[in-house]
């Protein structure tokens, strides 16, 4: 589904990711996990297309389709999904008429009928049950004024209306207590099909007690220096990243 | 040089305008007077830097003929936004009582014109027209009350709490073409009383014309006036409006003006906060393109202890269009506890747009807290992201980000039925989705 092979990155003509290779096929979940600053949330945003960063080699094919060519849009629409570590506020507009525009974009991009503000509504009811979110939350606006949980738990709520193929979750767990961390994993469990993939970047292995990876890999300047299966979450969660990053020469 | 207008003064003098109690033609004389010795005002002076008012004082705008209007209910029906508000219409400055309809207003308010209040309460109409708005150095204010003619007068009396809106509506058509108005509202809400006012101006066909508007608003102890004015002129008028409000103790004056017409536009919203515990709400959406200038300032005048004012402007400027908002706050001795705060937010959406804006505050007490904030900028590029990331595309992402821009101060507006229409304007105006 996802080949992303030897790709480097820049940020401000900074090189940030410096020959990434990863494959994710339908059906697995991959966790990435390493230290701050270590260029995850850039491998992330480069995937969903944001224009800041500057991709100076490399490839990402999805789907077939060379995604790099495709502008940010274009990859919601293809089914790739983001949720972002640090998700945006835009007052004034409302969470239900986000949703439902973002909905019926994909809608139409796949030829599809657009569907009213009541069919809406109803679609809405099943998934704000699934995060264990209040209906007041869709009038007000995105994320705006939310705590950090609830623009979470928000995240999760997009992903489950708009339904990706693709999904990369940014430190969806960060900053979330216990409970929260639970709905947000029941949601991501539940989302879960054979077609469609899930990246998890987590700094933390509690998360994967609960979304069990396929595969874990650590990221670290900028590099994938490590790779293995879940018991290599335990293993870093015991020991740290020190004893990967020397050998490895970050 | 000669005086502009000096032939229309003495004409109008000599025919209706010298109606009236004997105090009024003196008042007119001496505003006709006061504004001959000042002028048009220019960009040497300070309130009208960023705004040079040439386009006005260059030409001599006629007295609208007193002619019989064309216009029937459907005309304006577009306009008159809801049904269920109270309403005058003015047409070219005239009041058409076949489109008027305020009937339904409870008996204990007085809504008349003012040449009706001048024949039935002379004195009571002598002591509150032209107390508030000095003309002294106010040229525009000046002209308005030298020719001022078919005014409102509103009297809410003490306690009386009125639940529907009243809706004074200016239209312009093409007859007043190089003509123009000087609408005159006078508003004395009494202790504890309640109203809420929405003034529009709208412009039919393509005329250029002059509306030159003066309000006085009184707001009593405890009482609260809700004004909501909304300049939809022609894109060729020239509109000045100046509001001059004065507070009682815990009164609350809310207003929101709305500047999207006219080629040149000024809007003056003053305050004085006479009385302790009053507060001030001002806020406004100017949104502009082409070659439009729109210009704001606000006065507020804290003159009494505990007072809160709160400002929130925002401007939308496209093309070569060119927004000014001058925020001036005074603070007196003896306004401690003066709770403040002045916010202006215009976002640029072309290269060419230009926005001028000046805070201007002068605290003269110790224990206040005031604040502003002027921020001028582009579309935010995360919350782009954001919205393309969800698979809405760029010019969708960009006009709802625009929209959303405008519904930080559209939120404020408290009548449903405006807000609504407010909303679905801008949405429409920048987007091609439908806003449900
Ligand atoms: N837009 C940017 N401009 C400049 N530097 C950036 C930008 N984005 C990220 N970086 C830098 O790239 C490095 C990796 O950041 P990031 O991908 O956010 O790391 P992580 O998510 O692993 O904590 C950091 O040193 C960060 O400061
Ligand atoms: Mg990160």
């Amino acid at each position: 589904m996802l080949k992303i092979s030897d790709l480097h990155a820049n940020a401000s003509g900074k090189e940030i990711l410096k020959g990434i290779s990863l494959t994710v096929n339908a059906g697995e979940v991959h966790a990435i996990m390493g230290p701050n600053g270590s260029g995850k949330s850039t491998l992330a945003q480069v995937i969903a297309g944001h224009p800041g960063y500057e991709v100076t080699g490399g490839t990402i094919e999805y789907d077939g389709k060379d995604l790099l060519d495709m502008e940010a849009e274009e990859r919601a629409q293809a089914g790739v999904f983001l949720a972002f570590q640090y998700p945006v506020e835009i007052p004034g507009v409302t969470n239900a008429y986000f949703l439902r525009a973002a909905f019926n974009e994909l809608r139409k991009a796949r030829g599809e009928e657009e569907v009213d503000p009541m069919e809406f509504l109803d679609i809405m009811e099943e998934k704000l049950k699934l995060v264990e979110m209040d209906a007041t939350m869709m009038q007000r606006s995105v994320n705006a004024g939310f705590s950090g949980g609830e623009k979470k738990r928000n995240e999760i709520l997009q992903m489950a209306v708009l339904a990706p193929k693709l999904a990369v979750l940014d430190e969806t767990d960060s900053g979330l207590d216990i409970d929260a961390l639970r709905i947000v994993a029941g949601g991501v469990n539940a989302l879960k099909r054979p077609d469609n993939a899930t990246i998890v970047v987590t700094h933390y292995q509690r998360l994967l007690d609960y979304i069990v990876p396929d595969s874990v890999h650590v990221l670290a300047g900028g590099r994938i220096i490590k790779s293995g299966g879940k018991e290599l979450a335990l293993e870093l969660e015991a020991k740290g990243y020190d004893w990967l990053l020397e050998p490895a020469g970050v | 040089m000669t005086v502009p207008y000096t032939d229309q003064f003495a004409a109008f003098s000599a025919n209706g305008g010298g109606e009236g109690p004997a105090w009024l033609p003196a008042l007119r004389a001496q505003a006709f007077e006061r504004f001959s010795a000042l002028g048009f005002p220019t960009t040497r002076d300070e309130d009208w830097h960023f705004t040079s008012v040439t386009p006005i004082a260059e030409r001599t705008f006629k007295a609208v003929k007193a002619a019989p209007t064309a216009l029937t209910l459907s005309d304006i029906e577009p306009w008159l936004v809801d049904e269920s508000w109270q309403r005058l219409v003015f047409v070219n400055g005239r009041l058409e009582p076949a489109l008027s309809n305020f009937s339904e207003l409870p008996a204990e308010v007085q809504v008349s014109t003012l040449s009706e209040a001048l024949r039935e309460e002379p004195e009571w109409v002598k002591k509150h027209l032209g107390t508030l708005a000095a003309f002294d150095r106010a040229a525009f204010t000046a002209l308005n009350t030298a020719f001022m003619q078919d005014g409102v007068v509103v009297r809410i009396p003490k306690g009386e709490v009125v639940e529907v809106p009243l809706h004074i509506l200016h239209v312009t058509d093409t007859q007043a073409a190089g003509a123009a108005v000087h609408p005159r509202l006078l508003v004395v809400a009494e202790a504890q009383s309640q109203l809420v006012m929405i003034e529009s101006y709208v412009g039919l066909g393509q005329a250029s014309y002059l509306v030159n508007g003066v309000a006085e608003i009184s707001v009593g102890d405890g009482a609260r006036v809700d004004h909501y004015k909304i300049q939809r002129d022609s894109l060729e008028a020239f509109h000045v409006g100046t509001v001059q409000v004065t507070q009682g103790r815990d009164s609350i004056y809310h207003s929101f003006s709305y500047a999207a017409g006219a080629a040149l536009s000024r809007t003056n919203v003053y305050t004085k906060l006479v009385g302790t515990g009053g507060e001030a709400r001002l806020n406004g959406l100017y949104v502009l393109d082409g070659t439009q200038h729109a210009d704001h300032q606000t006065f507020v005048e804290h003159l009494a202890e505990s007072c809160a004012s709160r400002e929130l402007y925002i401007g939308i400027l496209d093309g070569a269009s060119h927004g000014v908002f001058n925020g001036k706050v005074y603070v007196d001795p003896i306004a401690q506890k003066t709770d403040g705060k002045q916010t202006n937010k215009a976002l640029l959406l072309s290269d060419k747009a230009r926005i001028d804006t000046k805070p201007q505050l002068e605290i003269f007490a110790d224990d206040v807290k005031c604040t502003h904030g002027a921020t001028i900028g582009k579309l935010d590029d995360q919350a782009l992201f954001y919205l393309k990331s969800r698979g809405i595309g760029s010019d969708n992402a960009r006009a709802l980000l625009t929209y959303a821009f405008a519904a930080q101060v559209l939120e404020t507006i408290e009548v449903d039925a405006l807000r609504l229409l407010l909303e679905r304007a801008i949405f429409a105006r920048f987007t091609n989705l439908a806003l449900e």
